[in-house]
């Protein structure tokens, strides 16, 4: 019995494993962020053969630099297909209606969630090494990510407080991949104070009362806009002129990507910094 | 007169109260002796900061825009002798917010910010001087309406392209702050930006008093009273740009303000359009202010627009005028 048992596992997983190898995908499309820049880490050379316009954004994208080499598309179904993937993946929210009429086509598609936290951030990795036909390398990847940051991360109970402050004046809370990332910097976060779970609009009024130890403030983005007058406002100036002030890039801070890590590296700079006496 | 001289008293009272009660609301939710003590004699804390450089400008930008856009819509409906005229409703405050949204998003504002306020301005005076053209001598109620929806309706769309052609991620949802106007974290920068247009326009409005009466009688009438129509015209259409383009330029597009207030005071101050410029302001001081107390207490946290407010209390105030003058056309 136990014999049997042991074979037909075996004989499964040689099965799994060539099943894997023969669907390992051969033209493969990302239309999204942050399956973008994980495609890129984890793709055999030439499996990936076009990854969004938004990989080239060095504002938005940890790797605007690799994404040069590839091909660029817009999320649309017309120039999606014509691309004739074998895998096209696509992020959760965006790009829906191309998502199913590319579904409709005949094309396989891999939907990705966004990562909502580092666990999520892992999780991805393996999903993108699973679809793409390479699991080892994204266990690799993994290890490698769970070293580093094991490296880094601090303890936050006793840390510094600290806000993200975006445009329209938007927090994020514990619940999120920013959280997440503030809390493995050592900082806690003065949302959940403000009874902001996962994140949302702080009036500028409650982030002066709450006085924060430091300010993790967005960065202004190309163009001009009405919603970033917030970070110029005086009320925030001055509360500025007290507390730290980190640069949310977004880059770093938006994709469960091991990218995240850098934004950790950063904010661990500031809180030892606003730590040293003055 | 007693009567007159009375309701200023009673609306400058109530405008005052409720200009301290909008100092006193506020997410933060702090008691009101400590908040006025922090705002009065002040230290280093926070709460100074937030009273001093958040409520303070935001209490007083509801007074001004309130004022502006009350007096604007007296002004408006003097001249038009029309009950329904409104900068909101004729697309005054959407072309005001047109002109300000391009003069931020061309990046003018960054290098000199009165480009907004003047920009807005310009937008205003483009919108009343096409309305003013379109009711001509004797245009009827319809024709100044249906107008003002052509206006409203093409600032609107152009506000949205702009905004949705920005590269800024950001641009396209302030789409609803000009069509529906906020003052949610507001500045003194912002004060110093609106109060002069709103002063300017006044000057130029608040005397035309006398001439808006005898208009009452007909222009031919008027003439003959040695009311300078054209003259008239000019200074009104200056004012109403100023005022209503100051005001749009930092709180977005508020409608109805100028529609419910002077409709509310007519009753008491009698049928004299004069007289109800200057009680208009006040009145129109006390409603946003109410309606900024408003949003706040009802929704502290999600920033509830102020022209959501005003559209619930006013659209039932429009359409009993429409009813009411049905068949008049």
């Amino acid at each position: 019995m136990r014999f049997i048992d042991r074979i037909s596992g075996i004989l499964l997983a040689v099965l799994a494993a060539a099943s894997q190898v023969a669907a390992a995908p051969q033209r493969v499309v990302s239309m999204n962020l942050c399956a973008d820049q994980l495609a890129m880490m984890l793709a055999a050379p030439g499996q990936l053969i076009s990854v969004s316009y938004l990989a080239r954004d060095p504002e938005a994208s940890a790797m605007a630099v690799e994404a040069q080499a590839f091909p660029v598309n817009h999320g649309l179904a017309e120039e999606i297909f014509l691309l004739q993937p074998d895998l096209v993946i696509a992020g959760q929210y965006t790009t829906q209606a191309t998502v199913s009429m590319l579904k409709r086509l005949g094309i396989p598609v891999a939907i990705m969630a966004p990562a909502d936290s580092l666990e999520d951030a892992r999780d991805r990795m393996t999903e993108m090494g699973a679809h793409l036909g390479h699991p080892e390398k994204a266990t690799a990847l993994v290890a490698e990510f769970d070293e580093n940051l094991g490296r880094l991360a601090q303890d936050a109970d006793e840390g510094p407080r600290a806000a993200i402050y975006a445009a329209h004046g938007y927090t994020f809370g514990p619940q999120s991949l920013s959280g997440d990332i503030l809390r493995a910097a050592g900082l806690r976060n003065v949302a959940e104070e403000a009874g902001l779970d996962r994140g949302g609009m702080l009036a500028l009024e409650r982030l002066v009362m709450l006085a924060p130890d430091l300010v993790i403030l967005s960065q202004r983005r190309g163009g001009n806009s009405r919603a970033e007058e917030i970070l110029n406002h005086p009320a925030l100036r001055a509360l500025l002129e007290e507390a730290g002030v980190a640069p949310l890039t977004d880059r770093n801070w938006v994709c469960g990507t091991p990218h995240v890590l850098r934004a950790i590296a950063g904010l661990a700079v500031e809180r030892d910094a606003g730590q040293e006496p003055k | 007169m007693m009567a007159y001289v009375r309701l200023l008293v009673a609306l400058g009272l109530l405008s005052l109260l409720l200009f301290v009660v909008s100092l006193l609301v506020g997410p933060a939710g702090v008691s009101p002796r400590l908040s006025l003590s922090a705002l009065i004699f002040g230290d280093a804390g926070p709460l100074t900061l937030v009273m001093r450089e958040i409520r303070l400008p935001r209490a007083i930008l509801g007074a001004v825009i309130g004022a502006a856009l009350g007096l604007g819509g007296a002004a408006m409906q003097g001249y038009l002798r029309n009950p329904m005229a409104e900068p909101g409703i004729l697309g005054v405050s959407g072309t005001a917010a047109l002109g300000a949204v391009l003069a931020i998003q061309t990046g003018l504002t960054a290098t000199f910010a009165l480009a907004l306020p003047f920009a807005a301005l310009a937008g205003a005076g483009v919108a009343v001087t096409l309305l003013l053209f379109l009711a001509g001598r004797r245009g009827g109620a319809l024709t100044l309406i249906l107008a003002g929806i052509a206006i409203s309706a093409l600032a609107g769309a152009l506000t949205s392209l702009v905004l949705n052609l920005s590269p800024n991620p950001f641009a396209a949802n302030e789409i609803i702050f000009w069509m529906m106007g906020s003052l949610a974290d507001r500045s003194f920068l912002h004060v110093a930006l609106a109060l002069p247009f709103f002063a300017l326009g006044a000057c130029l409005i608040l005397p035309l008093g006398r001439g808006l009466d005898s208009l009452t009688l007909g222009e031919d009438a008027a003439e003959a009273l040695g009311v300078r129509i054209v003259r008239l015209r000019v200074l009104l259409v200056a004012g109403v740009a100023a005022m209503i383009g100051g005001a749009t330029a930092v709180a977005g597009a508020i409608g109805f303000v100028g529609l419910v207030v002077p409709h509310l005071l007519r009753r008491t101050v009698g049928a004299q359009p004069g007289r109800l410029l200057f009680a208009s302001a006040l009145g129109g001081a006390c409603m946003v202010l109410a309606a900024d107390i408003a949003v706040r207490l009802i929704l502290p946290d999600r920033d509830l627009k102020l022209g959501v407010m005003t559209a619930i209390v006013g659209t039932p105030f429009f359409l009993h005028l429409i009813y009411r003058t049905r068949g008049r056309g």
